[in-house]
C-alpha cells in the first residue's frame, strides 16, 4: 500500500537548493491533508548533515543515499538510486522541482516504474473525494490551464517550477535521524562520462528572489536601456529582468529572462517597460503583486494584466521616475 | 556513425495564438502549424553529423495525417526518409503512451543516434525524450547546447544546467535531446523542397505496422497513465487602470501614487 509524500530535494555542490524547501513547504500541506508523511530524498556526495536540516523545514523523514558517483548529476546514477527508493518505500506522490536536473530525471523515473508524471505544475492539491492528487498546470504559454490526475498508478508524480510554491519558516526545535538508503549505485552506473564540469563564475542573480523587479522589453530601445532600467531598480532596491525578445537580441544574459522559456517570478512589484506582454511573458509574471506597465502601444497584451497601465514612452518615463524617487527620499 | 533518427513534432506556432478578449479563450483558427523549434535544432544537430559522417537521417513523427507537412520540411531541409506513426488508437496518449509509441516505432529502424528536441512549445513537457530513451533501454543526455562526434561511436555533448554546464562523453546507442535556443536551423532549400514532394516519399506506420513493436497496453488514452480532468482558461484578473494621454510628468505622479498606497515606498 503506498503511502507518503516524498519529494526529491536536490543538491547542487552539496548545497540543498531553494527549490527543495519550496517543494516540502506544499509537501507537508499535501500530506497533512492524507494523514501522511512528508519524506524528503537527497542524493549526493557527503550530504548527510545537509539533509538533516530539511527536518526543520518540514519534512518528517528524510532520506539520504549518499555515494561519491551522485555528487555530480548525472541520469543513470540518480535515476535508479530513485528507482530503488521508489520499490523499497512504495510513496503515494513524489515531487520533484522542474529545473534542469528535476526535468531529466523524473522523467526517466516515470518510464522505468511506470507511472504517470505532470510537468512544471503551478498548484498541487488532494482530492477530497478520490484522495488522488490534482495537478495543475498552463499549457499552450499559459493560457490554458488543465488538471491532471493519475488514477491507477503510483506514485504520482509531477515536476514543480522554482518560485511557485511557499517554503515553510524554520522551526529550529525540529530535527530527526537521517535514514541512509543504500541504493547500490557505484561508478559502475555512470553510462556516459562526465569530461568537464564548467561552473558560470560571473555572479549570477536569481530574479526569483527579488521582491522588486524592473523589467525592460525591445521598447527600451537598445541594451543601453537597461542602463536606465538598472538605475530605476537601484532606487527600488530590485533587481533588472528582461523579456525574450531581449535576451535573444544579446542586450542582457538569459538569467534574467522572465517568461515560457525563461524563469517565473512573483514580486511585490514588476515594472514593465516596452514589453508587449505576449503569453509567453505572462505565463511567467502574472501572478506578481502590483503590475506596472509602461508601453507605446496602447494595445499591447501587457495592459491587460497590468495594474497600472501608462500609454507612453518608456525611455523617457523612467528616468524621471527614478529622479522623482531620488528626490522623495531627500 | 551510420544511423540518426530524428524525432519531431508539428506543433500549433503558439507565438500566433491570441486571446479573444471578449471570451478570454484561445483564437486558433488560421493559427500556422510548425515544426517545434527545439526539434529542428535536432534536425540541425543530425544534417551536421550527416555532412561529417555520411550518416543517413529518418525524422520520425508521431501525430495526424497533417503532420505530413512538417515532415516534408525536414526531408526539404535535407533528412533522407521520413516516417509518420499515425493510427486513431495512439490519439489522446500522455507522455509515457506517446512515448512507449514513438520508441516501438524506432525499434523498426537502426539507429546508433537518435535525436529529439528538449520539449515542444504547445505541452512544455520535456518527457518524452527521456522516456523513449527509457523505453529503449539506451542512455540519454538532455538540453545539448551543442553535440559533436568523435571517431565512430563517441559523441560530445555540451550539455547545460542553470549555473553550469558539463562536457559529456558518451557512447552510441545514445538519444539527445536539444535546445532550441542555442542551435540555429538551416532553411529548406530549393532543390530540396522540390525532392520533398517529387522524389521522396512519407512513410505512414499505423496500429498494424507496430505489431511486437509496443505493447497495446501502452497505447493511446487508454495506455496513458495520466489523464485530464479538466480544462480551463485562467481566471482573469480584474482589470487595472489605463492612462492613455498622459505626459512623462503625470505618468511619474501616477506610478509613485500607486506605490505609495502600497506601501513600496
Amino acid at each position: 500500500m503506498s503511502k507518503n509524500v516524498y519529494v526529491f530535494a536536490e543538491q547542487r555542490d552539496g548545497v540543498i537548493q531553494k527549490v527543495a524547501y519550496e517543494l516540502i513547504g506544499k509537501a507537508r500541506e499535501l500530506a497533512d491533508a492524507l494523514g501522511q508523511e512528508v519524506v524528503a530524498v537527497v542524493l549526493g556526495d557527503g550530504i548527510q548533515a545537509a539533509a538533516a536540516e530539511l527536518f526543520k523545514f518540514g519534512a518528517d523523514q528524510v532520506i539520504a543515499v549518499d555515494a561519491p558517483v551522485l555528487g555530480e548529476y548525472s541520469t543513470e546514477p540518480y535515476a535508479k538510486a530513485m528507482n530503488e527508493i521508489i520499490k523499497a518505500k512504495e510513496p503515494e506522490i513524489v515531487i520533484y522541482g522542474a529545473t534542469a536536473i528535476g526535468r531529466d530525471l523524473a522523467p526517466r523515473v516515470s518510464a522505468r516504474v511506470h507511472t504517470g508524471l505532470t510537468a512544471d505544475c503551478t498548484k498541487l492539491e488532494i482530492d477530497e473525494e478520490s484522495k488522488g492528487l490534482w495537478m495543475t498546470r498552463p499549457a499552450f504559454g499559459g493560457n490554458i490551464m488543465a488538471t491532471i490526475v493519475c488514477p491507477n498508478f503510483r506514485p504520482q508524480m509531477a515536476t514543480v517550477r522554482p518560485g511557485v510554491m511557499q517554503a515553510l519558516a524554520e522551526d529550529p526545535s525540529k530535527s530527526g535521524t537521517v535514514e541512509v538508503f543504500d541504493a547500490g549505485v557505484s561508478e559502475a552506473d555512470m553510462n556516459i562520462k562526465i569530461r568537464e564540469v564548467v561552473k558560470d563564475t560571473k555572479k549570477t542573480v536569481d530574479i526569483t528572489e527579488a521582491k522588486i523587479l524592473v523589467s525592460g522589453g525591445r521598447g527600451i530601445g537598445g541594451p543601453e536601456g537597461f542602463g536606465m532600467l538598472k538605475e530605476l531598480a537601484d532606487e527600488l532596491g530590485g533587481e533588472i529582468a528582461s523579456s525574450r525578445a531581449c535576451v535573444d537580441a544579446g542586450w542582457i544574459d538569459r538569467d534574467r529572462q522572465v517568461g515560457q522559456t525563461g524563469k517565473t517570478v512573483r514580486p511585490n512589484l514588476y515594472i514593465a517597460a516596452g514589453i508587449s506582454g505576449a503569453i509567453q511573458h505572462a505565463a511567467g509574471m502574472e501572478d506578481s503583486d502590483l503590475i506596472i506597465a509602461i508601453n507605446k502601444n496602447n494595445t499591447a497584451p501587457i495592459f491587460e494584466i497590468a495594474d497600472v497601465g501608462i500609454v507612453g514612452d518608456c525611455t523617457a518615463i523612467i528616468p524621471k521616475l527614478t529622479e522623482a524617487l531620488k528626490k522623495l527620499e531627500k | 556513425m551510420k544511423n540518426i533518427v530524428v524525432c519531431i513534432k508539428q506543433v500549433p506556432d503558439t507565438t500566433e495564438v491570441k486571446l479573444d478578449p471578449v471570451t478570454g479563450t484561445l483564437i486558433r483558427d488560421g493559427v500556422p502549424s510548425i515544426i517545434n523549434p527545439d526539434d529542428k535544432a535536432a534536425l540541425e544537430v543530425a544534417l551536421q553529423i550527416k555532412e561529417k559522417t555520411g550518416a543517413a537521417v529518418t525524422v520520425v513523427s508521431m501525430g495526424p495525417a497533417q503532420a505530413d507537412v512538417a515532415l516534408r520540411e525536414a526531408l526539404a531541409m535535407g533528412a533522407d526518409e521520413a516516417v509518420l506513426v499515425s493510427d486513431r488508437k495512439f490519439g489522446g496518449a500522455d507522455t509515457w503512451a506517446t512515448s512507449s509509441t514513438i520508441a516501438g516505432a524506432i525499434k523498426k529502424l537502426d539507429y546508433d543516434l537518435i535525436v529529439a528536441g528538449r520539449q515542444a512549445i504547445d505541452g512544455d513537457t520535456a518527457q518524452v525524450g527521456p522516456q523513449i530513451a527509457e523505453h529503449l533501454g539506451i542512455p540519454h543526455v538532455s538540453y545539448a547546447a551543442s553535440v559533436e562526434v568523435e571517431g565512430d561511436d563517441t559523441v560530445v555533448i555540451r550539455r547545460n544546467f542553470e549555473d553550469r554546464y558539463h562536457i559529456i562523453e558518451a557512447k552510441t546507442p545514445l538519444l539527445i535531446t536539444t535546445l532550441g535556443e542555442e542551435i540555429e536551423p538551416r532553411y529548406m532549400s530549393v532543390g530540396g523542397i522540390f525532392d520533398a514532394y517529387r522524389e521522396k516519399e512519407v512513410k505512414v506506420w499505423g496500429y498494424e505496422d507496430l505489431q511486437g513493436c509496443v505493447d497495446d497496453s501502452n497505447l493511446g488514452l487508454k495506455g496513458s497513465p495520466t489523464q485530464v480532468k479538466k480544462s480551463f482558461t485562467k481566471p482573469v484578473k480584474p482589470a487595472g487602470t489605463l492612462y492613455q494621454e498622459v505626459s512623462a510628468d503625470e505618468a511619474v505622479e501616477i506610478i509613485v501614487n500607486k506605490l505609495k498606497e502600497k506601501y513600496i515606498i
